[in-house]
């Protein structure tokens, strides 16, 4: 089992406490920032280039590709920004918070290592309302930076905290909020790294991803890539969130490829006594509901859950058993995008509205036969539509659900309860 | 306040000084302050009455109905009142797995109101909330913002207990 101890996000977490300078840089923390400054800009970004870090906030995007679209000062003379989007609100993943509470300079490392890359001094931290521990922890942290100007430089880190909006977790969303405005998604272009947050070339990059940075340049990038067990396009290693029926909730590092059933099995240490895992939503509640069948074949890299029938998403892996109606669950997705909609696109508006009011008819046993093929009908009418990709996310694990469990909401509809396992539990 | 109340912008003031120490965070002209000053105002007064949201409006230089405008998109901030203290139950799908409306149930019973309602002496809301982003430890209860782990029906007794005695 020592494949999965690949700490380099949370390494030395468990044995130290991480959230104090002193801690911190006596394991050799803010070397990688001096690193990097001996660099110049051209340097850093080609080594992240190298290292194909993907973008861990869910879309896999190149990290070092996304910080040479910033065109530089000389091409552009404006201020540039980096935006750091630590508004995780997906259900089922705490990464981030485990991050920023538990290796605050670490991530405060890869802010300032980043903010190098693209030639900013402005950073702004938009992390979650809700995220009160994990503020006071990060503000805690750059308060011990308050005199070290030998590792602040000229960079000025401003922690922005929303007010409860899942969909500022969105870049166009979150811009938009740390401008004081409603949290409406912005149609695309122009792209940030043109014209983002205040009209200016702005990077913005998720909480995990950056942090991957201080241990790239420290190792090197061919280090980083050997890591992967499997794809060469999925490099270094993954947090998940695991939480749901499961033995071991918690958060897990592991590199990529990892078998997923050696994960849920071994690592998380598999069902509730008495009980069968019966599905997995593997990156958060937005990402298609995999059966067991397909998790258990998966390996945990980007490419390894889309062969699984899914996506990795942001790794937030949602442990489902086989006490749990499949339909109570999916409504109760459902009635989460309905809440967190915009509301600006009408598919979305409506379309999250009427696919929980349907679900939540069958689940209370009124559901019709023609039911199904209506929220496939709405599902197909939600994709691919809008200005941002919530009216997707709503409409991926109804369709999936129904594809996968389409028996249950069968049975359901034909006046038949559910029947879960009767079995006690550890 | 009753009456026609100030027609002159309050430019001074403890909540006024602090704003402005906040929008000097953000670039000139952008209104990037109006959420914190909000927070805050909420902080001091538990809930954004219009009297609370013409004075974040007059520290911003700008007008209420913006102020509300924004205040109304996000789910933590209050245009109605609330108790003295705020509870919130995840009851989103990893909490819901693991028995989050039991939950929601015995808050229920145990503060004599229904979710959304606030207990009759005036000392707990009680909100249904989405995910707080602490699955791993399901099921999460907000109390006054900070994170109760592993809440279970039969813990909740103990919690309404703390939050109306007094103490």
């Amino acid at each position: 089992m020592a494949r999965d101890v690949q700490k380099i996000v949370l390494r030395g977490a468990d044995d130290h406490d991480l959230t104090k300078l002193a801690e911190y840089e006596a394991l050799g923390g803010y070397k990688a920032l001096a690193k990097a400054r001996a660099m110049t800009p051209e340097q850093v970004t080609d080594e992240l280039i190298t290292s194909e870090l993907r973008g861990r906030g869910g879309a896999f995007f190149p990290t070092g590709r996304k910080w040479s679209f910033v065109p530089p000062k000389d091409k552009l003379p404006k201020p540039h920004y980096l935006v750091v989007n630590a508004d995780e609100s997906e259900p089922g993943s705490f990464k981030d918070n485990e991050i920023m509470a538990r290796v605050p300079h670490r991530f405060i490392e890869g802010c300032l290592i980043t903010a190098h890359a693209i030639d900013s001094e402005h950073v702004f931290v938009y992390i979650r309302g809700e995220y009160s521990g994990p503020y006071e922890i990060l503000v805690g942290a750059l308060e011990e930076l308050r005199n070290r100007t030998d590792i602040r430089g000229d960079v000025t880190i401003v922690v922005h905290r929303g007010a409860g909006a899942y969909i500022c977790g969105e870049e166009t969303a979150l811009m938009e909020s740390l401008e004081g405005r409603r949290g409406n998604p912005r149609i695309k272009p122009p792209f940030p790294a043109v014209s983002g947050v205040f009209g200016m070339p702005t990077t913005i990059n998720n909480v995990e991803t950056l942090i991957a940075a201080a241990p790239i340049l420290l190792n090197g990038a061919e280090w980083y890539k050997k890591m992967s067990l499997s794809s060469p396009k999925s490099t270094g290693t993954k947090l998940y969130s695991v939480c749901g029926n499961v033995q071991r909730p918690g958060t897990y590092e592991v590199v990529m490829g990892f078998p997923f059933k050696e994960f849920l099995y071994d690592l998380c240490g598999g069902p509730l006594h008495g009980r069968k895992f019966k599905a997995v939503i593997p990156g958060g509640a937005s990402v298609p509901i995999q059966n067991m069948e397909e998790a258990e074949a998966t390996l945990m890299d980007y490419e390894g859950f889309v062969a699984g029938g899914s996506m990795l998403g942001s790794g937030g892996v949602i442990v489902i058993d086989d006490a749990q109606p499949m339909v109570t669950v999916i409504a109760r997705l459902a009635r989460f995008f309905a809440h967190e909609s915009c509301g600006q696109c009408t598919q979305c508006r409506e379309g999250t509205a009427w696919t929980t009011k349907i679900l939540e008819r069958i689940r209370d046993g009124e559901g019709t036969v023609e039911d199904l093929d209506t929220l496939l009908d709405i599902g197909e009418q939600m994709t691919g539509k809008t200005i941002c990709v919530l009216s997707d996310s709503c409409a991926v694990p109804v369709v999936s659900g129904i594809k996968k469990f389409r028996g249950e909401f069968e049975a359901l509809i034909q006046g038949k309860r559910f029947h879960p396992v009767t079995a006690a539990v550890a | 306040m009753t009456g026609v109340g100030s027609t002159e912008p309050a430019k001074s003031g403890a909540l006024y000084d602090e704003i402005q120490a906040i929008r000097a965070l953000y670039p000139e002209d952008s209104e990037s302050a109006v959420l914190p000053a909000l927070r805050l105002a909420q902080r001091e007064h538990g809930w954004l009455s219009p009297d609370v949201l013409r004075d974040v409006a007059d520290a911003l230089e700008t007008t209420p109905a913006y102020c509300k405008s924004i205040a109304s998109f996000y789910d933590q901030l209050h245009l109605a009142p609330i108790g003295e203290h705020l509870v919130e139950v995840c009851t989103n799908v990893s909490c819901a797995v693991v028995g989050a409306q039991q939950v929601v149930e015995a808050f229920e019973s145990e503060l004599g109101c229904r979710a959304g309602e606030t207990s009759e002496d005036g000392k707990v809301t009680l909100r249904t909330v989405e995910c707080l982003g602490g699955c791993g430890w399901a099921t999460i209860v907000a109390v006054d913002h900070h994170y109760r782990t592993h809440v279970k029906a039969d813990g909740v007794p103990a919690i309404v207990e703390e939050l109306t005695s007094g103490a």
